[in-house]
């Protein structure tokens, strides 16, 4: 006989205000085999559970539906309670009466009427509910970081400082991100290299860490605590273990005409290069497309030059496969492509630059030594003019409808840095609003206007243009009512982020998540932020929206005490809510190993009585429960009905179906 | 007009995955984006758990329209289980078409777990159309209308 | 034809004899000169009552699943339809291939004996047939059809090919169709959606819930159906509401989509004479459209098209053939 405990919470108004609890709490009771239904306030908060907990014991209740928010939201809560009181914890039912009843109805009635039916489907549901226990699985107690920028580095530290084994594998050559490319950093004005550089270089000396650069993710299988990941390492042409990096090949390369991808593409490197002077791995590389020897054969001027045997001109792509307990997505982002934005003339004109541009033009490290010029002429520019949010907060489709968070800032911290070193420069910089919330952060900005006297303009720039040889930046001051054109010397665009496009690509192989803007969806977007919905894998920096490096280095410290918390467990309870054949009724057929994303079903040779005393030998499925995901491919793939979800079996879902069918 | 307000509400059940669908209605519902009531869901782990039997269960009961949503192709949690979903919804619901049943009636949407306003602007136009068909006579069983 | 029995009841006594095999699979004279049906044979004595004719429709590879599991080696003779559906139980490991010795027989096309009540014929004495056409002796005359006029839909427009055998019996080239296999479910497909619900609500009224479709079908092998099974939450045994056929039929043509060859013995044994292929055509129609030409039980490894995809599947909403 089933006794079965109803709880209907208020969610403070959340419910009660379009649902009437008390009504939806008295119908329930009605139900065959509810022995107690109640309304509280807060069913989650401490006196709500104990509600729960007492009723448990006092009834002997054999099943509990809570009528109350998301199952995604309380599931785990109300399970644990359960627990708690005695019962197993798949003896729980959650009926969603409030994101898909009382915040989507006005109509009181109405909203009463679908709260009871969903009431009602839970208990259907839950009269067909088995205790399930979890099986356990071990924990390979190594890390998987995807992206060597800031955020893998620090989340890679992290991890290896608690004491477990991590592997960064990074698709440029060398570890750093966007952040070495950076020249100061706000709010401080600290030089980027000064305080990254020693991180990178704690990485490469940390024992428990294994850098892979030049190198790709191929494949990720398996799940929590047990992936199997392929990784690509792509061939350098250089032996990474004897390379010194010496650059004496850099000097004897004759091709030297190559784009300088550190530097933007704002000046030219050899075919044999070291990304820069503190990159980790600190060890060259060859461009294939443009290295004479590989081309055409010719030339094999480094190998002869190279002191230590390190060129190999026939090294090949190499994969390699290495198992996993955690991973963790630190892809970071890339400035959009401005071809939507032709009436700023970036691709027309040079002296049109990107902020990250002009990072490289400011920096004592870059093109330039740090001298700012324009790229045209090489000419000091003497005035400056910054358009802000190109792309970003843009909801006619060439853009991104997000705000990058970071222009502002570092917009900012530009002009300040010009007026600076550069007094005689005028600045000017438009802009729609000027988004300073973090720490120190307004004063920052306050200091630009006040102190630097840069010129803000709120307002949008229309187009830019070139008249005698100056950039006419046209565009409205919306504060003075008028429109202004100011001709500059420099033009320098705020692009707006994105993430970088292999995170598509990784999201797909780990399962994970990811929204239109392609940006990794977090499991909870306020409580479980640095985690995805896939369980095992954690979000580190941009990759999950546009941050700073303050932010990005917070949650990547977040991230990594997520996948210590991972790692530093021995065992892991699996699913409960697996496949499992019904063996009187499997013919072995294979059909459902073949649906299977998993490989949890293989197929067994087993005896059964067939009666008179005879036995015959039959092939069946048989599940591996630490593996299967639960997901129920097999069980619709299943001719014959053998094959059924725990927890969400066939009759429970048809009994579900009745419920809400029944009028 | 008069007579539609009192016509008989359609009753669809949608079955949801709980990765993607299901949270993307979790998030309509946040988002405070309404769709009618008669829209009732039914939580799966994945589309993939959705048997056939289940949607012409739903219509046997009663139901007037079945709607099948899940994580976008690309996107299942479970990798691929959106793509047998795809497969073989595609021959069911040809195959009730093929039946002579309203092609209405059943319908599958790939809805993340970002696109709450999707769910809902989804929602409330397929029950508009089920609606506008009326009640299912072509699948019902007449027992479970009683 | 004639010959080719001859040399089928000399292959069965050898390999009997031999000790090769210890039972034969195949066909066995009726009362009434048509009423032909499956037997397992044991002795070489007992192929007196063998028979190889135009009344031999009946697939012989569903009983394999059974047989095999028996002790001693099995003869069976595949007609190209029986040996597609014999490939396909393989792939699904329903048949011990170690236990049966196949030998794949010619096959011209078989009669539909519901065209001979029909025809006036009750009692066939006799049969003579040639690669087109039929002379059925009855009622003291001869009965001349061309194939077309007299064969079983399934074999007006059979394409098989002789499959999977350790070794043929065969002497004429099998004929040609000349009617296309989709023809009636394109008509169907171009009616409207109310000429299509009336089409089918008249058919599948008929049906009694026999069962024979289920129980003839050699993809239909589940050791219990889920029309059975009462933790299905579907099992129902008659027809106690139109929901019932259309539930049971939908349903056993899905579970079977993808996995049936088409070879057409629900419709040859429906007692009420359901189009019931039609059914499972449209399926194979709607896979071939959609997925690429895909016919079940051509091989023995390949995936089916329900537990396979490709990442640029149609999208249900778009797939929809023919009219609305």
């Amino acid at each position: 006989m089933q006794k079965i405990g109803v709880f209907v919470c208020w969610c403070g108004s959340n419910i009660a205000a379009t649902v009437d609890v008390k009504k939806v709490a008295d119908v329930l009771r009605l139900e065959p085999g509810v022995v107690i239904s109640e309304n509280y306030q807060y069913m989650c908060s401490e006196n709500g559970q104990a509600l729960i907990r007492n009723a448990i014991k006092e009834h002997g209740l054999t099943g509990v539906v809570v009528c109350s928010c998301s199952p995604r939201m309380h599931e785990a809560t109300f399970r644990k309670t359960c627990e708690s009181a005695g019962l197993n914890p798949y003896m729980v039912e959650i009926a969603n009466i409030r994101e898909q009843c009382s915040w989507i109805h006005k109509d009181i009635e109405e909203a009463t009427e679908k709260a009871i039916v969903l009431g009602r489907s839970a208990i259907a549901k839950l009269k067909l509910n088995a205790p399930l226990t979890a099986g356990e699985s071990a924990v390979i107690k190594r890390a998987l970081v995807i992206g060597g920028g800031i955020a893998g580095i620090q989340s890679a530290l992290d991890i290896a400082e608690a004491g477990y084994e991590v592997d960064i594998v990074e698709t440029s050559p060398t570890i750093g991100g966007n952040m070495a490319k950076l020249d100061k950093t706000f709010p401080t004005l600290d030089c980027a290299a000064c305080i990254l550089t020693p991180k990178m270089v704690d990485c490469a000396q940390n024992e428990k860490i294994d850098i892979m650069t030049f190198s790709e993710i191929e494949s990720v299988k398996g799940f929590v605590g047990n992936f199997k990941v392929q990784i690509r390492r792509k061939a350098r042409f250089v032996d990474e273990k004897k390379c010194t990096g010496c650059g004496v090949c850099m000097q004897k390369c004759p091709s030297k005409k190559g784009l300088n991808d550190f530097n933007m593409g704002l000046n030219k490197r050899p075919a044999i290069y070291i990304p820069f002077a503190q990159a980790i791995p600190n060890v060259a590389i060859i461009d294939p497309e443009q290295c004479l020897k590989l081309k055409n054969g010719k030339c094999g001027l480094c190998a002869m030059n190279c002191q230590v045997n390190a060129i190999d001109y026939t090294q090949k792509d190499e994969i390699i496969e290495r198992e996993y307990g955690a991973i963790v997505v630190a892809t970071g982002y890339k400035p959009i492509s401005l071809e939507n934005f032709n009436e700023f003339g970036y691709s027309s004109y040079p002296d049109v630059v990107t902020s990250l541009e002009l990072e490289r033009l400011m920096n004592a490290a870059g093109p330039t030594d740090g001298h700012l010029v324009r790229p045209s002429d090489h000419k000091e520019p003497k005035v400056i003019t910054f358009i802000q949010c190109v792309g970003s907060r843009d909801t006619s489709g060439c853009g991104k409808p997000y705000c990058s968070k970071i222009c502002c800032m570092y917009t900012a911290k530009h002009a300040m840095l010009i007026r600076e070193k550069y007094p005689n420069t005028e600045v000017h910089v438009f802009y729609i609003d000027v988004r300073t919330p973090g720490k120190n952060y307004d004063e920052f900005f306050r200091r630009a206007v006040e102190q630097y006297g840069v010129d803000y303009i709120k307002g949008m720039v229309g187009k830019v243009y070139e008249e005698n040889g100056k950039l006419m930046v046209q565009g409205s001051d919306l504060i003075n009512n008028e429109q202004v054109v100011i001709p500059s010397d420099l033009v320098v665009l705020a692009a707006a982020i994105e993430p970088n496009p292999s995170v598509r690509n990784i999201a797909t192989m780990v399962t994970a998540s990811i929204d239109t803007n392609n940006f990794l969806t977090e499991a909870h977007a306020k409580l479980r932020p640095v985690e995805s919905p896939t369980a095992g894998i954690f979000l580190s920096g941009v990759c999950q929206g546009p941050k700073d490096i303050p932010e990005t280095v917070s949650q990547a410290s977040a991230c990594a005490a997520k996948v210590v918390g991972l790692l530093s467990k021995d065992k892991l309870k699996c699913n409960a809510c697996v496949s499992h054949s019904d063996e009187m009724l499997c013919t072995g057929c294979s059909v459902c190993a073949n649906v299977c994303p998993y490989g949890a079903i293989t197929y067994v040779d087993k005896e059964f009585r067939i009666g008179g005393g005879k036995t015959e030998t039959r092939r069946v499925a048989s599940v591996n429960e630490a593996v299967c995901q639960g997901c129920g491919a097999c069980t619709v793939a299943c001719p014959s009905g053998a094959m059924d979800l725990k927890g969400f079996s066939n009759k429970q879902i048809m009994a579900e179906v009745d419920a809400i069918c029944k009028r | 007009m008069q007579e539609i307000n009192n016509a008989k509400k359609p009753l669809i059940v949608a079955f949801c995955c709980n990765w993607c669908s299901y949270a993307g209605a979790d998030l309509a519902g946040s988002s405070r984006l309404s769709y009618p009531a008669e829209v009732k869901i039914i939580r799966v782990p994945c589309s993939c758990r959705v048997n056939p039997m289940f949607v012409l269960k739903a219509f046997q009961r009663g139901a007037d329209g079945v709607i099948l949503c899940g994580c976008h192709p690309g996107d299942c949690h479970y990798t691929t289980g959106n793509y047998y979903t795809r497969r073989r919804m595609s021959l069911l619901f040809s195959m009730l078409d093929y039946l002579g049943i309203e092609r209405e009636r059943t319908r599958v949407e790939w809805v993340s777990a970002a696109e709450g306003a999707k769910f809902s602007a989804v929602m409330n136009d397929f029950a508009s159309k089920v609606a506008s068909l009326g009640e299912n006579k072509r699948l019902e069983d007449l027992r479970c209308k009683e | 034809m004639q010959r080719i029995e001859s040399m089928m009841i000399e292959k069965a006594k050898a390999l009997l004899s031999s000790g090769e095999v210890n039972r034969v699979l195949g066909w066995k004279k009726g009362e009434l000169g048509f009423d032909v049906e499956p037997c397992v044979f044991t002795s070489e004595d007992s192929l007196k009552d063998f028979v190889y004719n135009a009344f031999c429709g009946a697939n012989l590879s569903k009983y394999l699943v059974g047989e095999t599991k028996k002790e001693g080696k099995i003869l069976v003779f595949l007609k190209p339809c029986d040996s597609y559906s014999f490939n396909q139980l393989i792939k699904e490991h329903r048949i011990n291939k170690d236990n049966v010795y196949t030998v794949g027989v010619e096959c011209q096309g078989k009669v539909d004996n519901s065209k001979l009540k029909e025809n006036g014929i009750e009692i066939v004495d006799g049969v003579v047939e040639t690669v087109e056409e039929v002379t059925i002796k009855a009622n003291g005359k001869d009965y001349a059809f061309k194939k077309d006029e007299i064969v079983l839909g399934k074999c007006s427009v059979c394409e098989k090919k002789l499959l999977s055998y350790d070794e043929v019996i065969s002497i004429n080239e099998k004929r040609t169709p000349s009617i296309d296999r989709f023809e009636m479910v394109k008509k169907l497909e171009s009616m409207t959606a109310d000429e299509r619900y009336a089409f089918w609500k008249d058919q599948l009224s008929n049906c009694i819930r026999c069962n024979a479709c289920r129980n003839v079908c050699p993809a239909c092998t589940c050791t219990k159906c889920v029309f059975d099974n009462d933790n299905s939450g579907i099992a129902s045994k008659a027809n106690s509401d139109s929901f019932e056929e259309k539930m049971f039929h939908i349903i056993r043509a899905f579970h079977v989509a993808g996995r049936c060859t088409d070879c057409g013995e629900c419709s040859r044994v429906c007692p009420q004479h359901i189009p019931l292929h039609l059914l499972n055509r449209k399926f194979i129609s709607d896979i071939n459209r959609l997925y690429g030409e895909y016919q079940a039980g051509e091989d023995t490894e390949s995936k089916g098209p329900l537990t396979n995809f490709t990442k640029g599947d149609a999208e249900p909403s778009e797939v929809f053939g023919g009219n609305n």
